[in-house]
């Protein structure tokens, strides 16, 4: 029996150490902080994703939930163990492309490594069976299935060789780190002596309040403790500038439950277990208003928006209303979504130090400059007094484009001087970051009886939260793409953002297109089905083509829709075929639905500038400012300047993203990056080519190959050898330099939405297979094919990885995904994915060039989302003969339509 | 603050009686209800005593020790009557908590949703309770008296679960109802088990969980289904309503739908009893 241990013997990857720690710890905390295993994860400190898994004695357990007391004397393991059947794990798990934020990997790993242990050739029902208890949020976790299968099989080579052909399926140039548990991300890094960090949030939806005596509670406490009162800049920011709204902590007033009031700093022995109960707050609650029907009405949460109204987006054209009256075919319906919680893995977290009178921000996020942007503002400096590294984001999706943490503790540095440290718990990233937009939409779309499409009339009401947020661009974004994929030559389409005491709602992989397509195509089933027509046939028959019109009045070219479906015609056969057969109370169902997405803002500037220099020591630097989270930027940016300039990966060292040392590329958003900053990088290869092609006096047939310092161009027989010691610094410390900047070209938008909103537009479809049972309403999809048009595949794995994850998000936001503010603000209530919840899944790639995408490339990041949830929906109304009209569609839901 | 680990039930008691311990197995229900890293209060672990872990059968009936983890369970080489209660401790959450979370602390957290409670309660399981001064021994319904309410006293430790030999006879199964795949709370479940003679039930034990405050055995409808074939007690059990479930509407599911699901289940988890090449035979 002990008491009080002074110190736990543990047994950490064979090696005996000693800790002095409170025996009560999570072990998860203990490695990682004590022991500086930061390869183990916390996703959730509650056993719900699995990602802080170790083995304990071989077997697979959340240290998160485990004392350090019980650890004590037994065999851990964790992803930093050199161990053979790991190294291979790891190695195949880099070669398939199964880690795309990586920090979901460790903890998939180390189960993975227990599995193995047992048997070196698992199934992929095995597989997926044993993995159960790890959410990936990014994956889709097909990739994950084949590394596990993979790892001690035939191609247990080392990986592919770097080759620097666009088109090639490269490992991700940042992919060894997140395999291997050191990849840095926002809570990995503590700066020495940092004070740790705690935010006191508001219990209820709207209340007023006020503080008692703060200074006796943070003295009694040995604590600080700061407050809007502290903050010398505008205690407002937003995404938006023209809409900055919300304030970094709140004044007297919150407007939303976990809105932040103020900040409790100190060290970490203390804050480890600081009550925080008996804080002086006396808060009033008021009235909320949840729902957007009624904060129509309700007093105002901002006093210069009336009727609740951030904004309202509109576009028209024709005449909708007079086409649907003479159309031979109406259908009309409304459709309901739900909000949808991002779920990243990695809850937000990252450190602030000043360097100088710089104030640096290393945290997780998709946007290091507007981060740069609205710290400044908040914080009262000027913006190149603040500099954001970002860390390796543990996911995104959207929510991490948002400032959370980084005004916040760059406060607590700020004021004290001293660097400053901050962990999210699993349930205030929930409460307090954005969320998808629900939506309340109604339609009408007509038809001719030839089947084609005549007028479409759109009208949804988005509920955008207390703040503005994204809601601006939802707003505008939702009428833009409402009709779809298909020629609509009468539209009208409205959209508005209300503000209500619910979440924030923000960006989420899509900017409400998903919610709008969920309606126009489960409606486009119901008018496929009353023209007679088969729904896919039909789809094909109002396709997009090259010199068409959009609902815009943009003329648009590369259009790849048409070919995606003519992809999946014999996927539809087969699949059609496949649901003649139901058995019993299990009716099987098909569904088809597409998508189509603008890369980029909308109808508004957003460059990239890429900077790329040769060093002296000859190698190529290239500045890469666009933020990685896991969608693969790093390597696809690289892998097209490289092809520009002519040169194998492995001549180019990344540097960045940092605000300190790389140009802004944007934000990781809208599908954007692999096109916008992708154009800057090839521009900056091909200008760096020019240069050295000119100081060699060759052709531009030339080739370019770098190997010990010196820079060989040959061109035939000539041959030019270029030693950069021999160069004159011309930038830096760089003998050649090439800045190019990247701005998509667009037009602003008039009365009527009339304009070019986008110049790239990125088109894809998709088949769902479901099987519905009809006595308890459940639905298993058993099968996606998606055929995505991307222009060009700049990185074919990478891409597929994309689409795997946007079909597990699509799936998850039709059949389970609802966030519930003060209910699911956990991932124990809030449901995502798991890896037995996906289906087989088929990707089909369509190559349509873009005649403005670098190598005639499309984006595709937001696009793999959108067609997945009405493509389940309607196979469900396939196999039920009902349309599911409230999202997500839950057992209770699906049953009570089959039945009414 | 303390923790302690004792490696004797004889001390673990002792502590119990004399201070305000928090009992902890497999930390799978503690540490998520704080969201700091370290737990608050005196811990007692209780996963280094020996005779609380583990599978043992006697004259009179089947001890599954307290700290005995569903994995245990899981690998451990049992009469068939146990099936529903492996089944069960397959779904619960993943092979993390599974490798961890312990059948006591199932039973000693007391959520309505306890994937251990319905096969359990088809066992006739008595949980045994101990403290310094006595030993008594509880039925699953006296022992779970309501959400997160157990007979537990300030002073005892659940050390095991007795199945009476009685109770280990037949076959038995297990469904959970839930939204997702893995890692899910249920929307309802319900475990059997059944002895036959010839075809025909000759006793059932059926139990609901998740559609009341605490599970439920269904003794009118056992009643009922005596003496049916398999599959003739599949298709009444489909039409049957149970006075004795409450079930009410959340995130997961509204109480209509529970209702409307739990007869449904009850018919699947006979059928899945019934040898296949029977199903078709009534």
């Amino acid at each position: 029996m002990s008491f009080d241990a002074p110190a736990s013997h543990l047994s950490v990857n064979g090696q005996e150490i000693a800790v002095d720690a409170d025996p009560r710890r999570r072990l998860s905390d203990v490695l990682r902080e004590e022991l500086g295993l930061k390869g183990t994860k916390v996703g959730c400190d509650a056993g719900d994703c699995g990602a802080c898994t170790v083995l304990i004695d071989g077997r697979a357990t959340c240290a998160c939930m485990m004392p350090l007391g019980q650890a004590t004397g037994r065999a851990i393991e964790t992803i930093e163990h050199k161990d053979a059947l790991l190294t291979k794990l790891q190695d195949a798990f880099h070669r398939h492309g199964a880690a795309q934020c990586g920090i979901c990997t460790p903890g998939m790993l180390m189960t993975a490594l227990e599995l193995m242990r047992a048997t070196q050739t698992p199934t992929r029902a095995e597989v997926s069976d044993a993995l159960g208890g790890v959410l990936c949020r990014c994956t889709g976790y097909t990739k994950i299935i084949d590394a596990v299968c993979d790892a001690t099989g035939a191609t247990t080579t080392s990986p592919p060789p770097l080759v620097s052909n666009v088109g090639a399926p490269v490992a991700r140039l940042d992919g060894r780190q997140k395999v291997d548990g050191s990849d840095v991300f926002g809570a990995d890094f503590a700066p020495q002596d940092a004070l740790w960090v705690r935010v006191l949030r508001s219990p209820h939806f709207a209340a007023r309040f006020t503080f008692g005596d703060l200074a006796v509670w943070a003295k009694t406490h040995n604590v600080q403790v700061f407050t809007a009162n502290d903050i010398s800049g505008r205690n407002a920011f937003g995404v938006i500038p023209a809409f900055a709204d919300q304030p970094a902590l709140a004044e007297n007033r919150t407007r939303m439950r976990g809105e932040a009031v103020a900040l409790i700093a100190g060290a970490p022995e203390v804050m480890r277990t600081l009550a925080i109960v008996d804080f002086p707050i006396d808060w009033q609650a008021e009235d909320e208003v949840l729902d957007p029907q009624p904060a129509k009405t309700a007093p105002l949460l901002h006093d210069n928006r009336s009727g609740n109204e951030l904004i309202t987006g509109h576009v028209a054209c024709g005449d909708a209303s007079a086409a649907l009256n003479g159309s031979a075919q109406v259908v009309e319906g409304q459709a309901r979504t739900s909000y949808v919680e991002h779920a990243y893995i990695e809850p937000e977290a990252g450190s602030a130090w000043m360097d100088g009178d710089t104030l640096v921000i290393q945290a997780c996020t998709q946007a290091p400059v507007m981060d740069q942007e609205d710290t400044a503002i908040v914080l009262g400096l000027p913006k190149e007094r603040v500099r954001i590294i970002p860390a390796s984001a543990g996911g995104g999706f959207g929510s991490k484009l948002d400032v959370s943490i980084q005004p916040l503790i760059g406060l607590v540095t700020l004021k004290t001087g001293r660097p400053s440290r901050i962990i999210y718990t699993r349930t205030e990233s929930m409460q307090s970051t954005t969320k998808r937009h629900p939506g309340e939409m109604r339609a009408r779309i007509g038809a001719d009886a030839t089947g084609r499409i005549t007028a479409m009339e759109f009208d949804g009401d988005f509920n955008t939260g207390p703040y503005s947020s994204w809601g601006p661009t939802v707003a505008n974004r939702v009428p833009v793409h409402a009709s779809g994929p298909y020629k609509t030559p009468n539209y009208h389409a409205i959209a508005r953002a209300i503000h209500t005491n619910g979440p924030v709602s923000g960006a989420f992989r899509g900017f409400g297109v998903p919610q709008a397509a969920i309606l126009q195509e489960t409606l486009y089933d119901e008018l496929a089905d009353k023209l007679g027509m088969d729904r896919l046939r039909f789809r094909r028959l109002n396709a997009l083509q090259d010199g068409d019109k959009t609902p815009c009045g943009q003329e648009l070219h590369g259009v790849g829709i048409a070919e995606c479906f003519d992809a999946l015609v014999p996927a539809w056969a087969e699949s059609l075929a496949w649901a003649e057969s139901s058995d019993g109370d299990i009716k099987r169902g098909v569904g088809v639905a597409s998508c189509w997405y603008g890369c980029g803002n909308t109808a508004l500037p957003n460059p990239s500038t890429v900077r790329a220099g040769i060093s002296r020591e000859g190698r190529i630097i290239l500045h890469q400012g666009a933020t990685d989270i896991g969608q693969g930027s790093n390597t696809v940016i690289t892998q097209i300047f490289a092809d520009a300039l002519g040169v194998g990966l492995d001549a180019i060292d990344l540097v960045g993203p940092d605000t300190a040392m790389t140009p802004d590329c944007g934000k990781t958003s809208a599908s954007r990056q692999t096109y916008v900053t992708g154009k800057a990088a090839l521009a900056a290869g091909a200008a760096m080519r020019m240069q050295l092609l000119r100081h060699a006096n060759l052709s531009a047939t030339a080739k370019i190959s770098v190997a010990n310092g010196i820079i060989e161009i040959t061109d035939g027989e000539a041959l030019r050898q270029i030693d950069p010691l021999s160069l004159p610094l011309v930038a830096d410390d760089y003998v050649f330099e090439a800045i190019e900047t990247y701005d998509p070209p667009t037009t602003p938008l008039d009365e009527n939405g009339q304009g070019i909103p986008y110049a790239v537009y990125g088109y894809g479809a998709q088949i769902a297979r479901v099987e519905v049972d009809m006595k308890l309403g459940t639905t298993k999809v058993r099968h996606i094919t998606a055929a995505h048009d991307l222009g060009r595949v700049i990185n074919p794995m990478l891409a597929e990885g994309q689409i795997h994850g946007g079909i597990a998000q699509g799936l998850g936001m039709a059949l389970m995904e609802e966030y519930i503010p003060g209910k699911t603000e956990d991932l124990h209530n809030y449901l995502i994915p798991t890896i037995g919840d996906m289906p087989d899944m088929d990707v089909i790639f369509i190559e349509k060039p873009d005649p403005e995408g670098p190598y005639g490339a499309k984006g595709l990041g937001e696009h793999a989302l959108i067609p997945t949830a009405p493509a389940i929906l309607n196979a469900i109304r396939h196999a039920t003969g009902k349309r599911i009209t409230q999202l997500p569609a839950l057992p209770h839901r699906v049953l009570e339509a089959i039945r009414a | 603050m303390a923790y302690a680990r004792p490696d004797n039930v004889k001390d673990a008691l002792e502590m119990r009686a004399s201070g305000d311990w928090r009992v902890l197995a497999g930390g799978t229900d503690l540490y998520p209800s704080t969201q700091r890293q370290v737990l608050d209060g005196d811990v007692l672990d209780i996963t280094a005593i020996p005779d609380l872990r583990g599978i043992s059968t006697s004259h009179t009936h089947t001890r599954i020790g307290a700290a005995t983890t569903w994995t245990d369970i899981i690998k451990a080489d049992l009469p068939a009557a146990f099936d529903g209660l492996k089944q069960a401790a397959r779904e619960v959450g993943a092979a993390q908590i599974q490798n961890a979370g312990t059948i006591a602390g199932n039973l000693c957290n007391a959520s309505p949703a306890a994937d251990g409670v319905p096969p359990l309660m088809t066992l006739d399981a008595q949980v045994v309770l101990q403290s310094s001064a006595q030993t008594r021994s509880l039925s699953l319904s006296q022992f779970i008296q309501g959400n997160r309410q157990t007979a537990l006293e300030r002073d005892e430790l659940v050390t095991a679960i007795d199945i009476p030999n009685a109770a280990t006879t037949g076959q038995a199964a297990f469904l959970k109802l839930g939204a997702r795949h893995s890692l899910v709370i249920s929307i309802a479940m319900v475990a059997a088990r059944v002895s036959l003679t010839r075809d025909e039930i000759d006793a059932i034990a059926l139990s609901v969980g998740s559609c009341s405050a605490v599970a439920q055995r269904l003794p009118e409808l056992e009643r009922n289904l005596t003496g049916l074939t398999v599959p003739n007690a599949a298709k009444t059990a489909a039409q049957s309503t149970s006075d004795a479930l409450a079930p009410i509407t959340d995130i997961r599911a509204t109480a209509n739908y529970r209702t409307d699901a739990v007869p449904e289940l009850i018919a699947r988890v006979l059928t899945r009893l019934t040898p296949p090449h029977k199903r078709d035979a009534a």
